[in-house]
């Protein structure tokens, strides 16, 4: 199996190479078009902040690329928000392949959220319910794409899935062995 | 709900752990990376690796220490320890690291704080402050405590929360070491000054003293080193105590 991770500077890009291999899987970090199309599941992880991070998505033509992909995609954290139409942060247009606008959570509690949390499933057969680490200012709101669901001052999404696409905003390659679950799981599809 | 962090932190010199470790099944007590991947596995939320060498000719061993740490623990960890440019965060974190700490760096460079967290994100941002109670008033110390700067350590929490640190670690140096409890009071104050997660170091000696700080401390997360390794507190019971006290915690998958 072809495992790519899509390689746009976007930090962490490494937690989640070592997390594969830690599940016998070698994914190879890739801004090339050609082995994008090539593989059979495609990892879109990210840090950082959405304008920067769309920028440079736009300078290596990936964002016409990513949404015409037909295999498993994954996006992570900033990954999944990016997959969404537009978010709050630098009131940036995003990838639109989720109809869903990323919001900044409200000053009522401490942000980032960081740290363990759980989740819920309202499918679960697609990502297990448990804990996982969480690291976000931003979040994409509760809707008929949400397999999990999350609450830290308002519910959001945990995990969203729409035809070939699936994001997660905490991240699997640092939440243990549920986090690896996931991401076999998600290898599997 | 958003559990309460409990971290155990690893003081690191040439690449071993420093002070004993009292665990069985161990097979190399002074390898980090054997260390960090048992923690892992008991249930730690997190951990941190502290390097007390911190020159700049050891720098490559602990860069290799990171990778291999990255490789073997599922579960995220900060480095620090000598860190004072924004070119060394990113060496540690194309290692695998998650985060990085910043202590007496981050005062003496202000623009450190913004310098990393401008290019790596806040999130990887721990701010690390030492500090002793003088005269009613928690003063900020540099360089393990050894540099006395008279600078308010609530006024520079703020700021560092400003300049864009996502996290702050404050040690208690009148508490560190005594294994009598955290410093209940300066941490409550100190996460009502800031919203920026705060994580008590200092202190700890009883399973009680992780309740009283999460409780009456308000910390978001504990960070303690030498009860872990001595064995004294084992973190699957600490857990299950923490529970039974209605905390919220990550339970140890069985």
């Amino acid at each position: 199996m072809k495992v790519v991770i899509i390689d746009y500077g976007a930090g962490n890009t490494r937690s989640v190479q070592l997390t594969l291999e830690r599940i016998g899987i070698h994914a190879r970090l890739t801004d090339e078009a050609d082995e994008i199309r090539a593989a059979d599941k495609v990892i879109f992880p990210g840090v950082g902040h959405a304008r920067s991070a769309m920028d440079v998505l736009r300078d290596k033509k990936l964002d016409t690329l990513i949404p015409s992909l037909r295999q498993p995609v994954l996006g992570i954290c900033l990954g999944m928000q990016l997959l969404c139409t537009q978010s709050e942060e630098g009131d940036t247009p995003c990838l639109g392949i989720f109809d869903e606008q990323v919001k900044l959570f409200p000053a009522s509690g401490k942000v980032p959220h960081m740290g363990w949390n759980t989740a819920t499933a309202s499918d679960a057969a697609l990502f297990p319910a448990g804990w996982y680490y969480f690291v976000h200012s931003y979040y994409v709101p509760l809707s008929s794409y949400t397999v999990l669901g999350c609450d830290y001052i308002t519910g959001f999404a945990a995990a969203i899935h729409r035809d070939n696409f699936y994001g997660v905003q905490f991240h699997p390659e640092k939440s243990g062995k549920t986090g690896e679950v996931l991401l076999t799981n998600f290898l599997k599809l | 709900m958003l559990a309460k962090r409990i971290i155990p932190c690893l003081d690191i010199r040439d690449g071993r752990t420093v002070k004993g470790i009292n665990f069985e099944n161990i097979r190399d007590a002074g390898d980090a990376v054997e260390l960090a991947r048992i923690y892992a596995l008991q249930g730690a939320d997190e951990l941190v690796l502290l390097d007390i060498t911190a020159t700049h000719e050891k720098r490559k061993t602990l860069y290799e220490l990171v990778g291999r740490v990255a490789a073997e623990v599922n579960i995220p960890f900060t480095v620090g320890g000598g860190i004072s440019t924004v070119e060394d965060v990113g060496m540690l974190l194309s290692n695998g690291a998650d985060k990085i700490s910043v202590n007496s760096a981050a005062v003496r460079n202000k623009k450190l704080i913004a310098g990393i967290a401008d290019k790596y994100g806040s999130q990887c941002v721990v701010l690390a402050i030492d500090a002793r109670q003088e005269e009613g008033r928690w003063i900020v110390y540099l360089n393990g405590g050894r540099v006395h700067t008279g600078i308010d350590l609530y006024d520079w929490a703020r700021e560092a929360e400003q300049l864009g640190a996502g996290e702050i670690l404050f040690t208690s140096m009148d508490h560190d070491g005594t294994r009598d409890g955290f410093a209940l009071d300066a941490l409550r104050h100190l996460s009502e000054h800031v919203r920026i997660p705060v994580i008590a170091s200092g202190g700890a000696g009883r399973m009680v003293h992780f309740r009283d700080v999460f409780t009456h401390g308000i910390a978001d997360a504990a960070l303690a080193a030498s009860v872990f390794h001595f064995g004294q507190i084992s973190i699957p019971n600490l857990k299950d105590y923490l529970s039974s006290q209605n905390i919220s915690i990550r339970p140890q998958l069985k």
